[in-house]
């Protein structure tokens, strides 16, 4: 699709796109729509990177439209509302996640589930109802629809709550629904990246023990001194699972590489619940024996609504957690990208927008 | 040396057992320890057999002991109790199912989720506290603790509701458990056969619009004129699954081979719940985007608690719920697990182990012995 023509829209806008499925990112001068009447449109300060966006910089879902425009977790400044916009104002500090839209009609969208209709409309690299594509937050300014923007609290820095738009409310979701915040209990956060640190973050602050299990063991100082988890397992240590065995209420399991699930199935209690935000590539093997035995679930989640993912930055801000970040100038977001596809990062690259990003570098 | 089964314990015991993976069933002597004081003698008049009595028999999850006597969902009435019984009287008609006993102690057992107590032991090829194997319903009589036994209720056909003490648990279990009973709701049932047509009924009874899933286009007819099935869904029509997807909130997969979990995930609507109550032999492959892009969920569930099962048993009786059963005689044992392994029954074979088996039928040799339906 390399011959998408340039749509042309009323605001100009500038931003870092990939061409190919290199995913090699460079300057990208693009449009938005005018400010409609339901519209905010803000100046990007931050963006974070999330994995999606190098999965689909590289097309690796299959579905990657060129020239693409990456980031769904992007926070600014309010510079003009539409004429109905009544819950912001210029100047407001806000946020916008992974969707700009749907069809707020079905009954997803009116139990607060936008994020499962059947017409939700990504933030980047998919087809609006108007039939432009839309492009993401590696770019100076956004216009989305009211209903999908949030507010930044003020105590909330603005590098650090970028990344909670998306990691964030991935694991924030799952914590709540599935009922695994309760002070006392016991979960389990399978893979230290953007979404693992986060969840360390959450469950603490709801009062909850964590446990990280990982491949890596150099991560256990940093998991329990700094994030403040409760232990560390190291998953390829058969003894170290074996001692824990039935031990966890919930699993938050973020990681996308294909693993077996079975021993952690092993580490849930009777009625525990494994959750899968990661989402690898083949399918792993359900074992029935032990699910049967234990009365235990497998469960998927995506994101969150709007109304939970305002309530997660709420919650964020009131018990001061943001993002660990490393924040880097827009003409670094390639290396980071190799950076990231290694898992070298502690744990989020944020791109410093508005600083970095100017039309004529 | 260890004692052999017939004199491991005082009360003399006649039964049907495998001994060996042939599953090949034949007249087997054993013993059943005395009426203890919390226990219940049981005069055993039917016995369902269900599909785990064949994969026992079979060795097909690699965990029997032979000889085995098979059976777990025994009805019968009381002929003695022990001094502390209070529950039961000499001739009560009552009920033993999937366990004999458990710890007591843990939060399992408290909580009367006894089927979840890791040290939970099962009616059949499983260890007493005393060392010895347990033997099931295949036989002439059981004893067990009185808080393993279920009252049968007063109405209720005692061959007929004698499946219930597995397949009836086992699927109403679960559909409480994760609220697959809310009046209205689309409930999908996967598999047509001793589970699948009792939670259909069970559905029904709840309120839920019921449809079936099979792979066998001639089972319609039945699952609606019948069973009373709101509709039918053959699962390897893709057609017909593309139409349906999305439209139900839960799921009760009863089947008990290897099969593919994608069709049935789709078929739920967002927040759904597929609950697995078949054991295959194998691991299946779980579909991750299914679960991850509608927030479905896929649960496991093992037959239920004691309270709990008596529930069920009372549920049924309130709303003439049994199973659908073709009586044989003990000597027809072997034919019929030929045919269950095709599912050629609707739905679920019970021996008439009152009328049927008898010390006159057993041989005093110790060899196999080989009966012919007639």
């Amino acid at each position: 699709m390399g011959d998408l023509k340039e749509q042309v829209q009323p605001q100009k806008a500038f931003g870092w796109a990939a061409r190919d499925s290199s995913g090699v990112l460079s300057p990208f001068h693009f449009s938005r729509r005018a400010t409609g009447e339901k519209d905010v449109t803000f100046k990007v300060m931050y963006c974070g990177i999330c994995h999606s966006d190098l999965h689909m910089l590289k097309n690796e879902w299959g579905t990657s439209i060129y020239p693409l425009v990456p980031g769904h977790e992007i926070v600014g400044v309010v510079t003009e509302v539409g004429s109905k916009v009544e819950k912001f104002k210029v100047g407001d500090k806000v946020g916008v996640g992974c969707m700009v839209r749907s069809c707020r009609s079905c009954d997803n969208c009116a139990n607060d589930l936008e994020n499962y209709c059947p017409k939700m409309v990504l933030t980047y690299e998919a087809k609006d109802y108007d039939g432009t594509i839309t492009y993401g937050g590696y770019s100076d300014n956004m216009v989305a629809d009211e209903h999908f923007v949030v507010r930044i609290p003020d105590n909330l820095p603005l590098d650090g709550g970028a990344p909670l738009l998306c990691a964030g409310i991935t694991v924030y979701s799952p914590l709540k629904y599935f009922e695994l915040d309760k002070p006392g209990m016991h979960v389990g956060v399978v893979g230290l990246g953007g979404l693992g640190h986060v969840a360390v973050k959450f469950a603490k602050a709801m009062g909850v023990k964590v446990t990280v299990i990982s491949t890596s063991p150099n991560k256990k100082k940093e998991a329990i001194e700094h994030l403040g988890a409760d232990s560390f397992l190291v998953s390829r240590n058969q003894d170290e699972m074996q001692a824990v065995t039935s031990t966890l209420d919930g699993i938050i399991d973020t990681v996308s590489a294909s693993h077996p699930l079975l021993p952690l199935i092993g580490l849930l209690k009777t009625n525990g619940k494994l959750i899968l935000v990661g989402a690898p590539d083949k399918p792993p093997e359900l074992p029935i024996f032990p699910l049967l035995m234990g009365r235990k679930i497998v469960a998927g989640s995506m994101i969150g609504g709007m109304k939970e993912t305002q309530e997660m930055i709420d919650f964020a801000a009131k018990h001061n957690i943001s993002a660990d970040i490393e924040v880097i100038p827009i003409d670094y977001v390639n290396t980071a990208m190799e950076r990231l596809s290694k898992a070298d990062v502690r744990y989020r690259f944020v791109i410093d927008v508005g600083n970095t990003l100017k039309s004529n570098s | 040396m260890a004692k052999s089964p017939e004199e491991e314990h005082p009360q003399k015991a006649f039964g049907w057992a495998a001994r060996d993976n042939s599953g090949t069933l034949s007249p087997f002597n054993f013993s059943r320890r005395d009426t203890g004081e919390d226990d219940v003698t049981i005069k055993i008049l039917y016995c369902g057999v269900c599909h785990s009595d064949l994969h026992t028999a079979k060795n097909e999850w690699g965990v029997t002991s032979y000889p085995v006597v098979p059976g777990h969902e025994i009805v019968g009435a009381v002929t003695a109790v022990g001094n502390n019984v209070n529950k039961f009287k000499v001739g009560d008609k009552v009920g033993v199912g999937v366990m004999v006993d458990s710890c007591k102690k843990c939060n399992s057992c408290h909580e009367g989720l006894e089927n979840y107590c890791p040290q939970m032991i099962l009616t059949y090829n499983s260890f007493s506290r005393d060392g010895t194997r347990t033997y099931g319903g295949y036989s002439d009589i059981v004893v067990v603790d009185q808080n393993y036994v279920l009252r049968f209720p007063e109405n209720m056909p005692l061959d007929a509701g004698a499946p219930l003490l597995c397949a009836g648990i086992t699927v109403y279990s679960p559909m409480v458990y994760y609220g697959m009973n809310q009046p209205g709701k689309h409930l999908g049932v996967a598999g047509l056969g001793g589970l699948g047509h009792v939670a259909v009924k069970i559905g029904k009874a709840f309120g839920l619009k019921v449809t079936v899933i099979s792979t066998s286009p001639k089972k319609e007819n039945e699952a609606i004129d019948r069973l009373g099935a709101d509709s039918f869904l053959v699962s390897t029509d893709p057609a017909k699954v593309k139409a349906a997807m999305g439209t139900m909130d839960y799921i009760i997969d009863t089947i008990a081979a290897v099969h593919p979990l994608t069709p049935l995930l789709c078929l739920l609507n967002v927040n759904g719940k597929l609950v697995t109550v078949g054991l295959p032999e194998k691991p299946l492959e779980l579909p991750i985007f299914p679960l991850v892009m509608g927030r479905r969920l896929i649960g496991g569930s093992n037959f239920g608690g004691i309270k709990e099962t008596q529930e069920m048993l009372d549920f049924c009786a309130k709303h003439n719920i049994t199973a659908d059963i073709e009586l044989i005689r003990i000597d027809e044992i072997n034919k019929a697990m030929e045919r269950l392994a095709k599912s050629d029954v609707r739905y679920r074979f019970v021996i008439d182990v009152g009328n049927s088996l008898s010390k006159v039928d057993q041989n005093a040799q110790a060899s196999r012995l080989f009966y012919f339906a007639t």
